[in-house]
């Protein structure tokens, strides 16, 4: 996915893009309203972050203004304000979510994904390993002509091994990718996970393969 | 907490001075009239003494040197019209006395006055007023001095008197009360453009803070300017609050929104599992920190607009939809449903929508970050007698965690573990619902394992 943030602090900004860049997906940089314009009328883009104080003016206007002009790119806001202060305002005007700063990053993954799924947005976003379809937006699968619903979890999981199939994730990397920092989990709880995907991917070519000593790795039945 | 301190009023100090003021000028107006009375009554019986005396002493005449008088009657009866009162005589020629009572005294004499004397004085047990009438007579060749006294007592004119005065009593009493009655309407009157102030003061919004216009009268202008100013002041501080409170949270979540992303990117990018653990600290404290900032922000916020309540009418239902839209993504992260269950009716609450919510938020933010992940928390409004809003979860529970303490601010159960937190959430949920009218009430799930909480509201 291709992602604008519109943030005016450098430092912020750099991080997060190579947190974006970490998980796979694009993000340009703008740093003020001016930029930002400029960018959406080059580049098509499946999803503004936008902060909403910026240095030439206030993102609320920038917010109206994408509404009116229909476009229908979706926007998250970032805001640093009091969640009691602004929040109303935020969603009246044409915000799809926000996110308090500072945020758990797949806390914001998590609410990327349920604008786009409520959009209805990145339709092409299904990708298929042997005879199994992944759409990672809406988490289902389709196994042997066979749709299912997986959990988030299990979602999140698969995404991994989809990303890079064939390569091997060890299970600190699986952990990383599922839990947050506070959840207190043993390494152990990853087994868990990867025994539900296990049996959902059973009637299929697909597998994961245990490589011992190493992690975990998706192939295709021979 | 008494708010002001109320003492005298305006309005009973003008009556009482105004009922003052009338009292003295009834006892005035008594006064006088009672003086002004008995004046007039005695100096009519004065003049019909003198002329009564002069009709006598005229009576008198000489013949051929020989003195006589002829008593006339009218002199006596013209008497008798002002009163049944009792009359005495006495003629003296020459110093004799010839007809009349010899032992009634003669009015003292003052040399330099000419005319008749009057005085007054106790005879045979009564009050008598006298009048001393001179004439010289002719008698052939000597001049004979006559001397004509008349006296009647004032038994008639003590009934008179004590009448007038009965009367000056009622007309004092009755201009009394009238004084006083329209005192108390002028008192009223004069203290209406005050009430008027008062009262457009009094309907006044909490959170209206713009200056008063109302007609004011010149006394209170000084009054009504301070008041302005104070609230201009007021106004401008309340802004100031409220700016800061928002600049204090971007001044501090912007470093450390900084700080955790880059510690994130850094963290993926290690091998080693201490380094790796040493961050995951090093995030959680950036966590707790931003949580702490984050909370007492909100505290300050939540208490600032309970302090200047302004509700609308809310569907409980839209409410706890919208929040639960809001907090979906997070319980999924972990694979927490949430289960909404409100019933087919309407339930309206009378509320500030920005404080349920952040309640309400808070609450079900529990309910998410105590349970493990792959369960379900339930939450169900129900109506009634009051709106109750139960968020039931499947995590940990208080177990033995004491719950009465829970709402205090700061406090956290023994059972976090290492859920990050700053123990406001339950505080400021607490003050959310007292500020409206109810009350949180906190219990350990009855059906299963976990936490219940509910916030309970009154009906709109
Ligand atoms: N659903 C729940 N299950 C178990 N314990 C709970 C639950 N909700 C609250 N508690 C207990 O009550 C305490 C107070 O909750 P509160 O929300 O006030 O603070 P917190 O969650 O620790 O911090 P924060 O201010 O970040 O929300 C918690 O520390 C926890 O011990
Ligand atoms: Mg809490």
């Amino acid at each position: 996915m291709r992602f604008l943030l519109v943030e005016d602090n450098l430092k912020l900004a750099k991080a997060l893009c190579d947190r974006f860049a970490q998980e796979g997906h694009v993000a340009d940089h703008a740093e003020t309203l001016a930029d930002a314009e400029a960018s959406i009328r080059t580049v098509a883009y499946d999803m503004i972050l936008l902060d909403i104080m910026l240095p030439d003016g206030d993102g609320r206007e920038f917010l109206r203004a994408h509404r009116s002009a229909s476009n229908p790119t979706p926007v998250i806001v970032l805001t640093a304000r009091s969640e009691v202060s602004d929040r109303v305002g935020l969603l009246d005007l044409g915000a799809d979510d926000y996110i308090t700063k500072p945020f758990d990053f797949s806390e914001l993954q998590a609410r990327v994904r349920a604008v786009m799924r409520r959009l209805g947005g990145a339709a092409n976003n299904a990708k298929t390993y042997g005879d199994v379809v992944f759409d990672s937006t809406t988490g289902e699968i389709i196994v042997a002509g066979i749709p299912e619903q997986l959990r988030n979890r299990e979602m999140r999981l698969l995404e991994v091994f989809f990303a890079s199939p064939g390569q091997i994730f060890s299970k600190s990397h699986l952990m990383d990718r599922l839990f947050s920092f506070s959840d207190d989990v043993s390494e152990n709880a990853i087994e868990v996970y990867v025994g539900r995907l296990r049996r959902k991917l059973e009637p299929s070519q697909a597998s994961i393969e245990t490589v011992r000593g190493l992690g975990y790795r998706m192939v295709l039945a021979s | 907490m008494k708010l002001y301190n109320a003492k005298g009023s305006i309005r009973r100090r003008l009556v009482l001075q105004l009922a003052a003021i009338a009292a003295l000028l009834s006892v005035a107006f008594f006064l006088t009239v009672r003086v002004v009375a008995e004046q007039a009554a005695t100096d009519t019986q004065d003049n019909i003494l003198a002329a009564s005396a002069t009709s006598i002493a005229d009576a008198i005449y000489s013949d051929g040197g020989e003195v006589r008088l002829e008593l006339p009657y009218s002199a006596i009866s013209m008497l008798s019209t002002i009163s049944e009162d009792r009359v005495f005589y006495r003629v003296l020629v020459n110093g004799a006395t010839v007809t009349g009572y010899d032992d009634l005294p003669l009015p003292a004499t003052r040399t330099a006055q000419r005319g008749p004397r009057f005085e007054t004085f106790s005879y045979r047990g009564d009050q008598l007023r006298s009048v001393l009438v001179s004439r010289t007579l002719s008698a052939g060749d000597r001049a004979a001095s006559v001397q004509v006294v008349v006296g009647q007592t004032r038994l008639g004119l003590a009934a008179i008197s004590s009448k007038i005065t009965s009367t000056a009593v009622a007309i004092g009493v009755a201009f009394f009360l009238v004084a006083t009655a329209l005192s108390f309407l002028a008192a009223q009157n004069a203290m209406s453009p005050l009430d008027r102030l008062a009262a457009s003061v009094a309907r006044r919004g909490p959170n209206d803070l713009r200056p008063v216009t109302a007609a004011t009268p010149t006394e209170l202008v000084p009054l009504v300017g301070g008041l302005n100013s104070f609230m201009g002041r007021l106004r401008s501080a309340l802004t100031r609050s409220e700016d800061l409170i928002t600049e204090a949270a971007h001044r501090v979540r912007t470093p450390l929104a900084t700080v955790r992303t880059q510690a994130e990117v850094i963290h993926r990018q290690m091998e080693r599992p201490a380094n790796k653990k040493a961050l995951r600290e090093m995030i959680r404290a950036v966590d707790e920190s931003s949580r702490s900032a984050g909370q007492l922000l909100d505290h300050a916020m939540v208490t600032f607009r309970s302090d200047q309540l302004e509700t609308e009418t809310l569907d409980a239902a839209d409410l706890l939809r919208d929040v639960v839209d809001r907090l979906s993504p997070t319980a999924e992260l972990k694979d927490i449903g949430i289960k909404l269950d409100v019933p087919r009716d309407t339930i309206n609450v009378q509320g500030d929508p920005i404080l349920l919510q952040n309640a309400v938020r808070n609450v079900l933010d529990n309910a998410i970050k105590y349970s493990p992940a792959d369960t379900d928390i339930e939450v169900q409004l129900t109506g009634g007698k009051s709106c109750r809003m139960a968020f039931r979860d499947q995590g940990r529970g208080f177990g033995e965690v004491d719950l009465e303490k829970l709402t205090k601010r700061f406090s956290r159960g023994s059972n976090v573990g290492d859920v990050v937190g700053s123990g406001l959430g339950l505080t400021i949920a607490d003050d959310v619902a007292t500020a409206h009218g109810g009350s949180l009430e906190i219990t350990s799930n009855t059906e299963g394992p976990g936490a219940c909480v509910t916030l309970v509201l009154p009906l709109a």
